[in-house]
């Protein structure tokens, strides 16, 4: 047996560098002044060529007349706006497309990714061939696609094509009815208001009742009929206070209706199919994530079909699919920024675009931009942090 | 041993399990729904590969030089074969060519060498490929050294910028990915704050502010005589863009290995270094490839992006070359090149890495 080793002398403290907590602390005020100095140095940069190019630093421009139209509005906008109100009808531009965008994603994608799994080989071979398809090529090359390809090439006002001679399509766009509300029309969104509350107080006392007594009604079924029944039968009663403003073809263009901008409308389809081949892949793989027991335990339990999907398979299913679903949808909405390539009047091209090269305010605007996306981004990962808290599986 | 001497003897399967006709029924026909299912999805099937074939092959020109030579009603691959040079190497000098094309050489023998489980020496092939050859690549297709001409950044192009920016973001991303991965595990408050204000800020905004940024505020914030080429201005983006999805996949990587492997190479006395070095990494670079791959498909999708910054990369180029007088209206021709491109380096990357995952499934996975 080698010696033990000498005990340490008591009172012999090692030497400072080989103390973790103060070497720890060393390390940390090395990487803050290492991080100072660079801050420093481009702030300094900064300061300096700005001086020499002459640029103001500041929100101030946001007051300035904008001076350039945008061709599609959610608000109030001219050519006599202020940047300030650029940067608005940008931001609302980017969460229409977005939020569109996300609707029509999840849809395709839930519908893509169960008949992925189809137990019918063909519909199963289709789906799977548009998601490797879609998902290995190039978001930008599928907008260009949508728009160049497809869109642009549409033929003119005068023979466009049309549905039923209410909704037409052309190179300048889709034209579709837009409804007019006359007076009377405001009972209608009430009827769906207290539609909405009766349907959720039949669920609440649909569920006392099965825990109290194991009888149910098919809830379900009677809301979504009180959804859908109780503001028609209104719409009926008060004579459907509604008229179509039809587009009609006048001169050289449409007018009347709804004008949909063929740059939205490539947007729109390649960020909905491009997304929703990577949400088909989530559900399929969130599906597939729970085990067959699970299915064959609820059948030993003679649960009804439909109850097995609600109540055992789609539960679990969706604790592992909303995670990533959720980080989707974000890629959605910062790949909505590819608008500016096609001139979709989005947050990156009005503003990081045009109102960038008209004011110099490269800084500024820059850091808006980056700013709004931030904070889209972070609200959404919170949520996402507390759902995943409130879903995880407490393990024992 | 058991040895039962009255077994019956074997019988064929039942007729209406085996044969092509009960694999019909079994997937195709069982039950009404299937069944229209089935009819509903060989019509979009007719409805979309019959014209694409009579478009793309059938009724296609495949001879010629000039537009004029289009004459049958499908596509003009004319224009793709007229353009195919520049589609792949941009505006790089025509006599220069040899040079790309042993870059393009080294890079695909490399790659092959690397994916390829049989071949050995991988460790030393990894670290050739990730910094001698990047080297040597440079000094070929820039030049200005050896007697080589200088070709300037602006005339590289096409698939070969594609590949070189999804590349060099790569490579650069991958140290800074794995010094933000440390740092974000790292019990050390300021550190862990930093990495994580820096992964999350990259994570949070699009690709194309970042391009923006590197063109429009990296000139503001380096002193005025030091002028950046375009294209490095652009890989400065893409590399800290891509660097914070790297340190994403490289925590996933660290994470998975259990505290145990770490534990007890610190009761054997090994310093942080060499922890992480010897006993973590190893384990977890192996089942961070997967994810590497897949991160490295969307930077390579990702990297068209720059053509909005003015370089012109593969969907760059094409996009120009529809805009040519001579060439004007075939646009589809060229978006479906490109696309064809794209999509078979996408797709057999993905393939490799879901092959990589069933190999790599070592028993970690709970």
């Amino acid at each position: 047996m080698s010696a033990r080793p000498t005990a340490r002398p008591v009172g012999h403290k090692p030497p400072f560098w080989r103390d973790r907590a103060k070497r720890a602390l060393i390390f940390q005020v090395l990487v803050v002044a290492a991080v100072a100095v660079f801050l420093l140095y481009i702030v300094g940069n900064t300061q300096q060529n700005l001086a020499a190019r002459g640029i103001t630093t500041g929100f101030g421009f946001l007051d300035n007349t904008a001076g350039f139209g945008i061709v599609q509005s959610l608000i109030d906008y001219s050519s006599q706006s202020t940047y300030g109100r650029t940067f608005f009808v940008g931001l609302l531009n980017t969460l229409l497309v977005g939020g569109l965008g996300v609707l029509a994603a999840t849809i395709i994608g839930f519908v893509v990714g169960i008949a992925r799994l189809s137990p019918n080989w063909l519909i199963a071979k289709l789906a799977a061939a548009y998601i490797e398809t879609f998902r290995n090529i190039p978001l930008l090359l599928q907008i260009f696609f949508w728009y160049f390809a497809v869109l642009r090439t549409l033929p003119g006002a005068r023979d466009s094509m049309s549905l039923g001679e209410v909704i037409f399509l052309n190179v300048r766009g889709l034209y579709l009815p837009k409804p007019l509300f006359e007076s009377g029309f405001g009972l209608i969104p009430a009827a769906f208001l207290v539609a909405i509350v009766a349907s959720i107080a039949l669920l609440v006392w649909n569920k006392r009742r099965h825990e109290a007594t194991g009888k149910r009604l098919p809830a379900y079924w009677i809301a979504l009929l009180l959804l859908i029944g109780l503001p028609l039968l209104v719409l009926l009663a008060t004579g459907v206070p509604i008229t179509w403003d039809v587009p009609a073809l006048g001169g050289f263009n449409f007018r009347g209706g709804v004008t949909v901008i063929p740059e939205f409308l490539a947007l729109w389809l390649a960020l909905s199919i491009y997304t929703a081949s990577f949400i088909a892949e989530i559900v399929r793989s969130g599906i597939q994530a729970i085990s067959h027991g699970q299915t064959e335990a609820a059948q030993a339990l003679s649960l009804p079909r439909n109850l097995i999907l609600r109540l055992v398979v789609v539960p679990q299913a969706m604790r592992v699919i909303i995670p990533p679903l959720t980080s989707q949808y974000l890629n959605l909405i910062k790949n909505s920024s590819l608008a500016t390539a096609i001139g979709y009047p989005d947050l990156v091209s009005v503003f990081a675009g045009t109102t960038l090269n008209q004011t110099g305010q490269a800084i500024e605007v820059i850091a808006m931009t980056m700013a709004v996306y931030l904070t889209i981004s972070l609200t959404v990962s919170m949520f996402m942090n507390w759902f995943n808290a409130r879903v995880a599986l407490v393990e024992r | 041993m058991i040895h039962n001497k009255t077994m019956i003897d074997q019988r064929p399967a039942p007729k209406s399990t085996i044969g092509p006709m009960a694999w019909l029924r079994g997937n195709l026909f069982n039950g009404p729904v299937n069944t229209l299912f089935t009819l509903v999805g060989l019509y979009v099937l007719y409805l979309l590969v019959v014209p694409t074939v009579q478009w793309a092959i059938i009724d296609a020109n495949w001879v010629g030089t000039t537009r004029e030579d289009c004459t049958r009603e499908g596509a003009c691959w004319v224009f793709v074969k007229a353009r195919f040079t520049q589609f792949i190497y941009g505006l790089y000098p025509r006599s220069e060519l040899w040079r790309a094309n042993i870059v393009f050489v080294g890079f695909f023998a490399l790659i092959a060498w690397l994916a390829i489980p049989r071949l050995p020496l991988k460790r030393w092939v990894a670290v050739f490929a990730l910094v001698v050859f990047p080297v040597i690549a440079y000094v070929l297709l820039h030049g200005g050294h050896f007697g080589l001409p200088r070709v300037p950044t602006h005339r590289w192009g096409g698939l070969m910028l594609t590949l070189l920016l999804a590349s060099v973001g790569m490579i650069g991303a991958l140290p800074i990915g794995i010094v933000l991965a440390l740092g974000r595990r790292s019990s050390m408050p300021i550190v862990k704050s930093f990495s994580v204000v820096f992964i999350e800020f990259w994570r949070g905004v699009p690709l194309i502010t970042v391009l923006f940024m590197a063109s429009v505020m990296l000139p503001l914030f380096l002193p005025s005589d030091l002028s950046v080429d375009r294209l490095i201005r652009a890989l400065i983006g893409i590399t800290l863009f891509q660097s914070a999805y790297m340190a994403e996949v490289i925590r996933g990587g660290l994470q998975a290995i259990p505290r145990g492997q770490d534990e007890a190479a610190a009761a054997l006395g090994m310093t942080y270094w060499k922890r992480m070095g010897l006993i973590v990494m190893p384990q977890a670079l192996k089942m961070m490839i997967p994810g590497i791959v897949n991160t490295f498909i969307s930077l390579f999708k990702d990297t068209t992006l720059v053509m909005i910054i003015g370089l012109f990369d593969l969907l760059g180029i094409v996009q120009a070359a529809l805009s040519d007088s001579r060439w004007l209206g075939f646009s589809l021709e060229g978006y479906v090149f490109a696309a064809f491109v794209f999509w078979i380096f996408c797709f057999s990357m993905s393939r490799y890495s879901q092959y990589l995952e069933r190999r790599l499934n070592t028993g970690h996975k709970r």
